[in-house]
């Protein structure tokens, strides 16, 4: 009795959050924005619904394989999200008027009147192009 | 093919991991089904090669706990705030692209930086400066210079966090010089 309210609460939270997604990619205004709703509630949403399965199965063997589940989420999730949000920024798929602050945008001007209009190639290829080593 | 050979110890993490992974699909993780794991977490690691991940060789298991738990409870915190934005502000929503400067040059622990905040809604990693070990974060709901400084502090403390965890002796003993300073 116990273990079917806790299930239920869990599954109804975990499923909000995908509501929440949603509504973030209906509502918020650009491409960035977008990718916030579309990524991040999932992380604990989807931990809310291992959660409810670990607890209707009662079973120990189980959790492994939940927390692996989870754990699989947790390293891809943020390089979907980075390559993507990269990809989004390089192509100018962001509406500037919405930002604030744009700390990036300096450093890529600072950077084409470094090494001129012919050295962009390079730029890409020697500084910036390196981080994809740093992602497992 | 000129691949150098990576010597056990360094790819011992690596294959345990698999193994872990290996008992806990099949659910059963008796002696028979972690030996076969290992052998084919031997297999699988000579036949898709990869270069090692270089590790700092410190890993403090009692700093983690506090870790995850702070990290569950911003989790919590901020998939809130992410949901209140979507239905309230919506379309009105002020973003930025804040640069952080981290303290770590290390590969390892800007990759962990970053993916920890990344899990966190609210802030994306949008670009990378290895030379620098500079983070470029887009931030949702940033209106103001004060914003973004909060923003940055929050990001070195967790890498602060991470240092103390697993980063390398260099990088904890700059940690403490600073403490110390302030």
């Amino acid at each position: 009795m116990v273990n079917d309210v806790v299930v239920s609460v869990l599954l109804i939270s975990g499923a909000l959050l995908s509501l929440a997604a949603a509504v973030g990619l209906v509502r918020f205004p650009d491409l960035l924005s977008r990718m916030h709703a579309a990524t991040k509630p999932q992380v604990l949403g989807l931990l809310l619904l291992l959660l409810a399965l670990a607890v209707e199965f009662e079973s120990w063997v189980l959790v492994p394989l939940l927390v692996l589940c989870w754990v699989f989420q947790l390293l891809t999730s943020p390089v979907s999200a980075h390559m993507v949000g990269r990809a989004g920024y390089r192509t100018r798929h962001l509406r500037r008027d919405l930002l604030t602050l744009d700390e990036l945008d300096d450093v890529v001007a600072r950077a084409a009147v470094d090494h001129g209009p012919g050295a962009h190639r390079q730029r890409n290829g020697g500084h910036a192009g390196q981080e994809a080593d740093g992602v497992p | 093919m000129s691949r150098q050979r990576i010597p056990l110890i360094t790819e011992l993490p690596l294959v345990i991991w698999l193994v872990l992974v290996w008992g806990a699909l099949w659910q059963d993780f008796g002696p028979g089904t972690l030996v076969f794991g290992a052998i084919i977490a031997y297999a699988v690691v000579n036949f898709f090669y990869l270069p090692p991940v270089e590790l700092t060789g410190r890993f403090n298991v009692l700093w983690v706990v506090p870790f995850l738990g702070r990290f569950l409870v911003k989790l919590v915190t901020a998939s809130l705030q992410v949901f209140w934005l979507a239905v309230s502000k919506g379309p009105t929503l002020r973003n930025a692209v804040v640069a952080v400067q981290l303290r770590s040059h290390s590969d390892f622990l800007v990759t962990a930086t970053g993916h920890a905040i990344s899990l966190i809604p609210g802030s994306l990693v949008l670009e990378v400066d290895r030379s620098t070990s500079t983070l470029y974060l887009h931030c949702l709901n940033i209106a103001s210079a004060e914003d973004a400084d909060a923003v940055r502090r929050d990001v070195r403390a967790t890498e602060a966090w991470l240092i103390r965890i697993m980063g390398s002796g260099q990088d904890l003993a700059a940690l403490r010089r600073e403490r110390a300073e302030q």
